[in-house]
């Protein structure tokens, strides 16, 4: 298990007052919190932070961790001295909201997991069992086509000895054709099972996109940028274009520059109506790499006496 | 680590185009009692079609929405008027954002 630095974690000096740690708390809270930010590691540092501010901001857990010494650094192996909590006396209750069972196995060790947020209620004899969130990667190919996926999702769950464990639980689902980013897949009952006779709760999943190496997405719509010979895109061509659903003819109008956009129409995200898939022209200069090219360019050069800066009033 | 595996595939929809939300199917799915939701119509987070709130149905991106003003209230310790300016601001900064990415543009 690693040792967590608290401290650290939060930016605050192992004096700092509890004031200071509950303002660090606050910019950080705004800063990670998975809703604002779009880092990558977002949730995670959130939920790091949230357990540094437990700990931290409760004057009996701050000295219980404390007494732990200074001698330990984030990330070290840590395994908790035996007695090392004997003569705190932890009241109990002082466990705010947010996900409690997320913490960490360096958290449990210390504090222990028998703890709930408060304010759940009594669940009554026949309550509906909870609803499931999480967040699945799909390929854009499986929103074009539709498609059956296996997916695995981490569970935590309490064991018979009452430890919190992290299962593995995979499913098979279908994704619907034409699903956009942002958008939830609703799988009825699979949540957690109610109590007594009531419904099991339904399990939700919000899609994501993996990155593309060919296309961007805005809404339904696709962006490719279309490598274009400088012939290509002076004379108009016939080009073969890569789409979703497959290899389609473009035409390249004579006289086209870089960064023009020419649509597919209906070549997008399926839907009603379906999105359109947007070329975005870039011209591609061939390298110059023996003499006869360099004499080709050469010849260019001479024969049609062009500026590109005209624009910028420069002198040739 | 333990592995439960279940290989049926499951008949799924999408929620956002699933429109007919009604106040009893958000309150579920947010887990919250309907009067965090009818806050949330009233603070303009939320709009449903409907005049009264037995009769409003909401369209399903609301969910995501109605979450996200709740979990930015709980977490960040605003108040519903907070969380709702957050919410059309980081929606503004989603447009841009995209709309720079589909321009090749990096953020």
């Amino acid at each position: 298990m690693e040792f967590k630095d608290y401290y650290k974690i939060m930016g605050v000096a192992r004096d700092a007052t509890q004031d200071e740690i509950k303002r660090a708390y606050r910019k950080l809270a705004r800063k990670y919190h998975p809703d604002v930010s779009k880092e990558a590691d977002a949730e995670a540092r959130f939920k790091e932070l949230g357990e540094a501010h437990e700990v931290l901001k409760d004057a009996e857990k701050r000295a219980a961790y404390d007494q732990l010494g200074a001698n330990y650094k984030g990330g070290q192996e840590f395994r908790p001295p035996p007695d090392w909590n004997t003569g705190f006396e932890f009241s109990g209750g002082g466990f705010t909201g947010g996900d409690a069972a997320d913490y960490s196995d360096f958290f449990a060790s210390l504090f222990g997991r028998d703890f709930r947020a408060g304010g759940a209620g009594r669940a009554s004899p026949h309550a509906k069992g909870e609803d499931h969130h999480a967040k699945v990667l799909i390929d854009l190919e499986d929103t074009y086509h539709g498609a059956t996926r296996t997916i695995t999702l981490r569970v935590p769950a309490v064991d018979v000895q009452g430890h919190v464990i992290t299962r593995e639980r995979v499913l098979n689902i279908t994704i619907p054709k034409g699903i956009r980013a942002g958008q939830h897949i609703r799988l009825s009952g699979q949540g957690s099972a109610g109590s007594g006779e009531g419904q099991a709760g339904d399990l939700y999943l919000e899609v994501e996109f993996r990155a593309h190496p060919l296309y961007r997405v805005d809404g339904r719509d696709l962006y490719l940028d279309l490598p274009v010979a400088p012939w290509e895109a002076a004379l108009g061509a016939i080009v073969k274009v890569p789409t979703l659903g497959g290899i389609v003819e473009l035409k390249i109008p004579e006289g086209s520059g870089s960064g023009r956009k020419l649509r597919l129409k209906g070549r997008g995200i399926p839907g009603d109506p379906p999105g359109d898939c947007y070329v975005i022209l870039a011209i591609a200069l061939p390298p110059a790499e023996n003499e006869a090219a360099k004499d080709f360019y050469r010849k260019m050069a001479q024969e049609l006496n062009f500026n590109p800066r005209t624009k910028l009033g420069v002198p040739e | 680590m333990n592995t439960e595996n279940d290989l049926t595939p499951f008949a799924t929809c999408i929620l956002e185009e699933q429109t007919q939300l009604t106040l009893a199917d958000l309150c579920r799915a947010c887990a919250v009692h309907a009067e965090r939701i009818i806050e949330l119509v009233d603070a303009g987070v939320l709009e449903p079609q409907g005049r009264e709130p037995a009769r409003w149905i909401f369209a399903g991106a609301s969910l995501h929405r109605a979450r996200a003003a709740l979990r930015l209230q709980r977490d960040l310790d605003i108040d519903l008027a907070g969380a709702a300016l957050a919410l059309e601001l980081l929606d503004e900064i989603d447009t841009l954002r995209t709309r720079l990415r589909a321009m090749g543009g990096e953020y």
